[in-house]
């Protein structure tokens, strides 16, 4: 059996609401192979940003063990998640959060720039994946002269270009119509057999589950159903 | 990239930017200029008191400097004048007779200090003569004339030939007098000195005196200031018995005023620099806090704190940088100008007057300043960002990245 890119073991986390204590996750066992694209779905306030947030490395557990591409989470120390995050995780925001100033190969580039890859894998590296994603006529663009759409493939972009173990997206189609989200989910699932990497969405979009190969339905919390669909 | 970032982060909200930026270039302008005004302001009076009374250094007998009696004259006037005559750092001396006497008139009397000069020595000394408003200085022809300046003048209602009867004591103490005809009138820029100072031959006073030689002073201009420590040195080496004083022991408050301006430059550059401080934090912070969602964005996929801190100082530098150098530029291109024209600041002649400043200042500021000032900038930048950027390391980036 191949070694699971993610693995959550009897996680919980408990935020504390004045004298009331909320269990946002409430003992997650959720295993994820690499290559998985998988979608965490559930209703508001069922735990979906909470758990991939504590998968990221963006919050820890309250108790439990998370372990992303063989490293266990709540043992690093908080510059050592910095560096986890650099180097293991990409990033989709449902707000897409590109940074306005740069242009879209810059973008792009950005985060191969923070791990300190030369200029020349960079350029090629970050140009490639904006053809992918079919923004070739694009690239000196920056954010405000892209539409929606387009901003969230920079973004799809722009996680992919350090060849991460996971993508975590939250939410990212919520913000777009019906046109550019299949466009997006169409890019998404090419690039995630092309390039192997592993996607997890949260998400509330029939959408983006209905081309999920994987449905994890969390409900307060808890695990209430795992599926996986042949497509 | 993060100079990128930083630089293009500027001109997101030019408006903004753009008001931030303008003040440094204002405060820095005007600071500068302000500065200069005051070190030329400083300057000027110096010079005037220089110029127009004590010289670079003067010899006495000591006792003289205690109880202004015309008796403590300085005995050894030869050899100093030889001296003086053959050292090439000297540019010019005069000797004086000097005592405090009472000026009459018709309309009324004024306590006085008789100065007996050599006209052409002290116009090689001091630039009396050159401030002559009516008459000429103390002319070779013609019985006992006297030079006042115009306060004095005024005040006793004297004109050119009028009659001025100078009363003093002698040697002996005994009261002497000697009528006088005004042969000139000055003006300088000091109304006090003026008023005090009257000018008369030496010789005139050496006659009243009855006395060889009454020379009870010997002021030495030297042909630049840093000159003058070193042969003060060896003067009192050669002369032990006489007092040898430099311009800053003889009128210590110049002394004391270029040292305190240094000190009060720098407190004003410092206090106008923090006033700067204060928008620039207040910028910096609005627009950390309006970029929740990017630096959340950016501390969630990686950058690292010390990256996050040293992006927010490079675009907190880069305001500075973009305003500072124009400041600086500015402000050197206004003193350079006035430097060379003046600032006429008639308006107030009678108030500068009374602290013995002329009316057209000519501002100047050492380079040393500008360096100092473009430093201070750069601190002032890097100070301005701590607390913007302690304000952007704090947030939490799962919930900076969400905010709205």
């Amino acid at each position: 059996m191949m070694k699971p890119v993610i693995e959550t073991q009897d996680v919980v986390k408990i935020y504390h609401d004045g004298s009331i204590d909320v269990h946002a996750v409430n003992g997650v066992d959720l295993t994820i192979a690499p290559g998985e694209f998988t979608a965490l779905v559930g209703p508001s306030g069922s735990g979906k940003t909470t758990l991939l947030n504590m998968i990221g490395g963006l919050d820890k557990p309250t108790s439990g063990r998370v372990i992303v591409d063989g490293t266990q989470l709540e043992t690093l120390r908080d510059n050592e998640l910095i560096d986890f995050r650099l180097r293991k995780i990409g990033f989709v925001f449902q707000a897409y959060n590109l940074i306005p100033v740069l242009t879209a190969t810059e973008n792009t580039e950005f985060i191969m720039l923070l791990q300190k890859r030369p200029k020349e894998e960079r350029e090629a590296r970050a140009k490639a994946l904006l053809k992918e994603v079919g923004l070739e006529d694009k690239l000196n663009k920056r954010p405000l002269e892209l539409s929606g759409g387009q901003q969230q493939r920079v973004a799809v972009a722009r996680a992919l270009a350090p060849k991460p173990a996971v993508i975590l997206a939250d939410e990212p189609t919520a913000n777009l119509d019906s046109h550019s989200t299949a466009n997006l989910l169409d890019i998404m699932a090419r690039l995630n057999k092309e390039e192997q990497t592993t996607f997890l969405f949260s998400t509330h979009d029939q959408r983006v589950i209905d081309r999920a190969r994987r449905v994890v339905t969390l409900e307060d919390g808890k695990i209430i159903s795992d599926e996986s669909f042949d497509r | 990239m993060l100079l990128k970032i930083a630089w293009r982060n500027i001109w997101r909200n030019r408006l903004r930017s753009g008001v931030v930026i303008t003040s440094i270039i204002l405060g820095v302008w005007s600071g500068l200029f302000v500065i200069a005004l005051s070190a030329g302001l400083n300057e000027q009076r110096k010079v005037s008191v220089i110029e127009n009374s004590i010289s670079h250094l003067q010899y006495h007998q000591p006792q003289f400097l205690d109880d202004r009696n015309s008796k403590y004259v300085v005995t050894e006037v030869d050899e100093i004048v030889d001296q003086l005559e053959s050292d090439t750092a000297v540019k010019s001396f005069t000797l004086r007779s000097l005592v405090n006497g009472m000026a009459s008139s018709a309309r009324g009397g004024n306590g006085v200090v008789i100065n007996g000069v050599d006209a052409e020595k002290e116009k090689g000394v001091t630039t009396i003569a050159d401030h002559l408003i009516d008459g000429e200085f103390l002319p070779e022809k013609g019985r006992y004339p006297v030079v006042l300046g115009e306060a004095l003048a005024k005040k006793m209602n004297v004109r050119i030939r009028s009659k001025v009867v100078l009363t003093f004591q002698d040697a002996n103490s005994e009261i002497v007098a000697g009528a006088f005809r005004v042969a000139g009138i000055y003006k300088t820029v000091s109304s006090k000195y003026d008023e005090m100072n009257i000018f008369v031959r030496r010789s005139d006073m050496e006659e009243l005196l009855q006395s060889d030689n009454a020379v009870n002073e010997i002021a030495v201009l030297m042909n630049d200031f840093e000159s003058i420590p070193p042969f003060v040195v060896d003067q009192r080496a050669a002369f032990p018995e006489l007092s040898i004083q430099p311009w800053n022991e003889i009128a210590p408050e110049l002394g004391y005023a270029d040292e305190m301006m240094e000190i009060f430059l720098y407190l004003f550059l410092g206090i106008l620099l923090a006033a700067l401080a204060f928008g620039v934090v207040n910028t910096m912070l609005m627009a950390v806090l309006e970029r929740k969602r990017e630096l959340g964005m950016l501390m969630s996929v990686g950058m690292n704190k010390w990256r996050i801190f040293s992006m927010i100082t490079f675009e907190t530098i880069s305001i500075a940088l973009a305003g500072g150098p124009i400041g600086i530029l500015l402000a050197y291109a206004t003193i350079h100008y006035f430097q060379s024209v003046g600032l006429d600041l008639s308006m107030w002649a009678e108030g500068l007057q009374n602290f013995g400043i002329d009316t057209v200042v000519y501002p100047h500021l050492e380079t040393k300043y500008y360096w100092s000032l473009a430093i201070m900038v750069v601190v002032m930048a890097i100070l301005a960002s701590i607390y913007p950027a302690r304000k952007a390391l704090s947030m939490n980036p799962a919930e900076a990245v969400r905010a709205i």
